[in-house]
């Protein structure tokens, strides 16, 4: 469910020709550099050579037997068109296509999607994609998304359309969607009340839910609420939150990944893996963060030890990464064919590193879009990113003595332009609080909102 | 070499005066400004009597320099007419042609009437200059910015930012491009007949150029008439027959001086005083529209329909472009003093037009204040941090101290509708304006008073309140804001 691009910008303000001309005139030059450099001791590939195709790490589910891939593909992250096509879909089916097909190719077999990710319309282009190839090649994974309206008609509608639109007659995962987001009185609402569960629990005796399980946002009282269900419901499975700073820093409402792996490994429950990179932030770390990393293993990618850290524990099933882009991919296929688990000494230089990440103001935001559209059109994540783009990249100054103030300033206020339209930034938000019921990570949005808002202002008035 | 001093100062104030109007950041300003304060008119309109005693004197001295250097109008013309006459068979295109001064002060009479009605500055050459380059030449500059900010973008660099190229006012654009047209036919087939004809400032400073020091003089026993000082002036001023030079019209260009293969023309002391009369062509006259705002392409969203009641992620709102509410009075920049004196000395030069980084001047499409600047809200706010117009404006019509004499002065006040308002239209709470106010002149009171939670809507204070436009340019209401700012005709420090 991650992506390292934190940049992902709407599509109106994309400048694709630039983009390429940009990515044209990068490549020959890293050809010409190639070429000159000639020597025997030299290598002209990239240093990390060929992606294996056949070394994938595999975790075996220990009820159906099945083998699932380390690395499992989040579908929440699709590649958008400029424009909706003229089915109004916004993806770029092509793209998703052919990186169906390489992930395929190279060991992937796990497909999680939703029926509200991308605008709605995630579960089609990814059936379309996983159609053209054989039905036992892939594991899908879909969700139960009934957040705005409960009924028992209605969550069933969801579930029947989730089968049309990827267009299988068996669901492989199938999930409760954000449990925890609301409450405890939310949950029943939405899986007990309407008598959903029991349902789905028929659904899974008829064999059209191979495992049910349900993915988790919130509080320790809901999880360990839903979790004692499991000697009633049994659940095949529980995705959760996992990264090297959830382990103990989980932010807002949360609850510590070690303490939710640490109940499941009890249950002998599979754990699904989301969130391993932080929607990016484990990847677009700050400047002497990455120094450590690197000076630790220069030539493993950043992103590279946030994977290894989520796929170490034996426990886990499979590790979600929502790659919108293809070096993405095959960063994290190198990461996992096959994985090196983490030595303890490792662990613990993760657990370090995300101690002194904690000393960063950055707003714990994943860009998972749940909150939007916001009805008064502010674009909320991208707000929030370029602030902790800023926060990362020294460009929030404290005061207007900061020695790199100007510079910082400039940065900030150019950048801010660049990221979001003015129409979208946070000056236009009026507080309604609509939002907030959304955010996974329980983030009190407009009030940052206004807090970025109010820092913008002292930029502009100079009054910091 | 008298000629090439003319043309290498003349150059660089054109190309200053010219950047002035392109620069939208502003910092040129600080070094240029005085170019554009210099200017006649707007030095006559500013009372700056030192700059117009010096006009006056720099003319009694050395005849109509201003005319050739320091105007960017009458400089535009020389380019235009030096490229005409580049062409093969052009090259002594001019004919000596007698002035005819009736119609010269008749123009300069209609002027001053014109300039009464509040229409002389379609006439009055700095400003018509100042349009023709906001109007037609700024635009192509912001899109070259706007291409090396998507550039600077890809390099992350922060060298270059994008603005946004609008249409300001449509009846402005038009005047521009009339002007340009008229004045560069002229110039490409008669050279200087505008300054000599209609320019109230040509008429004016031609009065006084014909008592001037220092002139071209025609030294009749060199002298072979072989008319080529006549065939390449472009005031059509020589009279050689008469070995005479009509010096109201005369714009000190130097050109004849160097034309002359037998030394027979002189820039030197006067001997005596011969003025003539002056040839002319009717003014054009140029039209006006009403004004129509092109709106930028509205921002699209999408959601995906599907048979199941879901809120889907990501996508983005439509954002309807706001509208501009009927303003009973129109709302003129702090520093303007009162809607009177803003009108009576602006000259329509769109200088502060051309700077104001938040979008909130634009030229008046109403027939009264033609071209003048007015404010309003729904591309941006005036913002507490700026004073670029009153910074740039050569007239003083736009005069602010300092900052805080901004934020003190008041030159409207907000009214809330209540139809517009979201927190009674939509149920929301909301409190964008009272958050932006820069004077907390909005109050949130409860919109059901007998509930204690009920929502609340704001209240303008109209004392506190500046009229500055945060909470009707910040106002969630689309289109129309649920404030809205009335200007006030004078201005008052709270």
């Amino acid at each position: 469910m991650d992506t390292k691009d934190k940049t992902t910008k709407d599509p109106i303000s994309r400048r694709d020709f630039l983009k390429i001309v940009g990515i044209s005139a990068a490549t020959t030059t890293a050809t010409l550099a190639a070429g000159c450099s000639g020597g025997s001791a030299t290598r002209g590939s990239s240093a990390q050579g060929e992606v294996p195709t056949d070394a994938m790490t595999y975790r075996v589910n220990p009820k159906s037997g099945e083998r699932v891939s380390l690395l499992g593909y989040g579908c929440m992250r699709w590649p958008t068109l400029p424009a909706p096509g003229g089915d109004g879909n916004v993806i770029d089916q092509d793209a998703v296509n052919s990186l169906i097909d390489y992930a395929l190719a190279h060991g992937v077999n796990y497909f999680d999607t939703s029926p509200v990710y991308v605008q709605g319309w995630s579960e089609k282009s990814t059936g379309m994609a996983l159609k053209r190839h054989p039905r036992d090649k892939y594991l899908i994974a879909t969700k139960l998304s009934n957040f705005s309206n409960f009924t028992r008609e209605n969550s069933i509608a969801m579930y029947r359309q989730s089968f049309k639109d990827l267009q299988v007659d068996y669901i492989d995962y199938y999930l409760l969607h954000s449990i925890g987001n609301g409450g405890i009185k939310t949950f029943r609402a939405r899986y007990i009340d309407n008598g959903m569960i029991d349902y789905l629990l028929e659904e899974r005796a008829a064999g059209r839910i191979r495992n049910l399980g349900f993915s988790f946002h919130g509080t320790q009282a809901v999880f360990d609420e839903v979790l004692a269900m499991h000697e009633k419901v049994h659940w095949d499975f529980v995705q959760i939150q996992l990264n090297y700073l959830d382990w103990r820093h989980a932010s807002g409402n949360n609850v510590p990944a070690e303490y939710l792996y640490g109940e499941l490994e009890k249950r002998d429950i599979p754990a699904i893996i989301m969130e391993p990179l932080l929607g990016g932030r484990l990847s677009k770390v700050p400047d002497h963060v990455a120094a450590r990393l690197k000076e630790r293993s220069p030539e493993s990618s950043v992103a590279s030890w946030a994977f290894r850290f989520a796929g170490s524990p034996e426990k886990v099933l499979t590790v979600l990464s929502g790659m919108t882009y293809m070096e993405h991919l095959q960063d994290n296929l190198r990461t996992y064919s096959p994985l090196v688990p983490l030595s303890d000494d490792e662990r613990q230089f993760l657990f370090d590193t995300a101690d002194l990440m904690m000393q960063y103001p950055t707003i714990p935001c994943n860009d998972c879009k749940y909150c939007m559209p916001c009805p008064y059109g502010i674009d909320i994540p991208a707000i929030l990113l370029h602030y902790n783009k800023c926060v990362n990249e020294g460009n929030v100054p404290r005061d207007g003595e900061d020695p790199a103030y100007r510079k910082a300033r400039r940065a900030f206020l150019v950048g801010y332009d660049r990221s979001v339209p003015r129409l979208r930034q946070a000056s236009h938000c009026i507080g309604c609080e609509q939002c907030n019921p959304h955010c996974p990570q329980s983030i009190d949005i407009p009030k940052q909102l206004h807090r970025i808002d109010a820092f913008v202002e002292k930029l502009k008035q100079e009054t910091l | 070499m008298l000629r090439k001093i003319r043309i290498v100062v003349a150059a660089i104030f054109f190309v200053c005066i010219t950047l002035l109007f392109l620069d939208f950041t502003g910092t040129l300003h600080a070094w240029l400004g005085w170019m554009a304060k210099i200017q006649f008119l707007p030095a006559l309109l500013a009372l700056h009597v030192g700059i117009v005693v010096g006009l006056v004197l720099l003319t009694l001295l050395f005849g109509r320099v201003y005319c050739s250097v320091i105007c960017p109008l009458g400089v535009m013309q020389d380019v235009v007419s030096w490229i005409s006459g580049r062409r093969r068979k052009h090259r002594n295109r001019f004919r000596y042609s007698r002035a005819l001064t009736w119609l010269r002060y008749t123009m300069l009479v209609v002027f001053v009437a014109l300039m009464f009605a509040g229409f002389g500055t379609l006439l009055a050459p700095y400003s018509a200059y100042g349009r023709i380059v906001s109007s037609l030449l700024a635009p192509v500059w912001q899109g070259v910015n706007n291409l090396l900010a998507a550039v600077a973008e890809r390099l992350d660099s922060y060298a270059f930012y994008t603005v946004d190229v609008w249409v300001k006012s449509l009846s402005t654009l038009i005047v521009a491009v009339v002007t340009f047209v008229v004045i560069a036919f002229l110039a490409w087939r008669h050279g200087r007949t505008w300054c000599n004809t209609v320019c109230p400032v040509g008429t004016v400073l031609g009065f006084l150029s014909r008592y001037s020091l220092f002139r071209p003089v025609i030294d009749a026993t060199k002298c072979v008439d072989c008319k080529r000082c006549a065939h390449n002036c472009k005031a059509s001023c020589i009279d050689i027959a008469n070995h005479r030079i009509d010096y109201s019209r005369c714009v000190a260009c130097m050109d004849c001086l160097e034309m002359c293969h037998k030394d027979a023309i002189h820039y030197t002391r006067r001997r005596a005083a011969t003025p003539a009369p002056s040839a002319a062509k009717r003014a054009p006259v140029a039209n006006s529209s009403r004004r129509k705002f092109l709106g930028v392409a509205g921002l699209l969203a999408w959601s995906g329909l599907h048979a199941q009641e879901k809120k889907v992620d990501g996508g983005l709102a439509v954002i309807v472009d706001k509208k501009i509410p009927q303003r009973a009075t129109p709302l003129v920049p702090p520093g303007a003093g009162s809607l009177r004196h803003f009108l009576a000395h602006c000259t329509a030069c769109q200088l502060c037009v051309s700077v104001c980084p938040n979008e909130v001047l634009r030229p008046s499409g109403n027939l009264e204040r033609l071209m003048k600047p007015e404010m309003s809200y729904e591309r941006g706010y005036c913002r507490p941090e700026c004073t670029k117009c009153s910074e740039v404006c050569p007239t003083g019509a736009i005069r602010l101290t300092d900052l805080t004499e901004k934020a003190s002065t008041q030159i409207g006040h907000a009214v809330w509708t209540r139809e517009n308002c979201v927190v009674v239209r939509d149920g929301v709470q909301c409190s964008n304006c009272k958050r932006h106010c820069p004077t907390g002149a909005i109050m949130m009171v409860p919109l059901d008073p007998g509930k204690a939670d009920s929502l609340r809507i704001p209240t303008v204070n109209e004392e506190l309140c500046i009229g500055c436009g945060a909470c009707e340019n910040l106002c969630p209401a689309r289109p129309f804001s649920a404030l809205h700012v009335e200007g006030h005709e004078r201005h008052r420090l709270i």
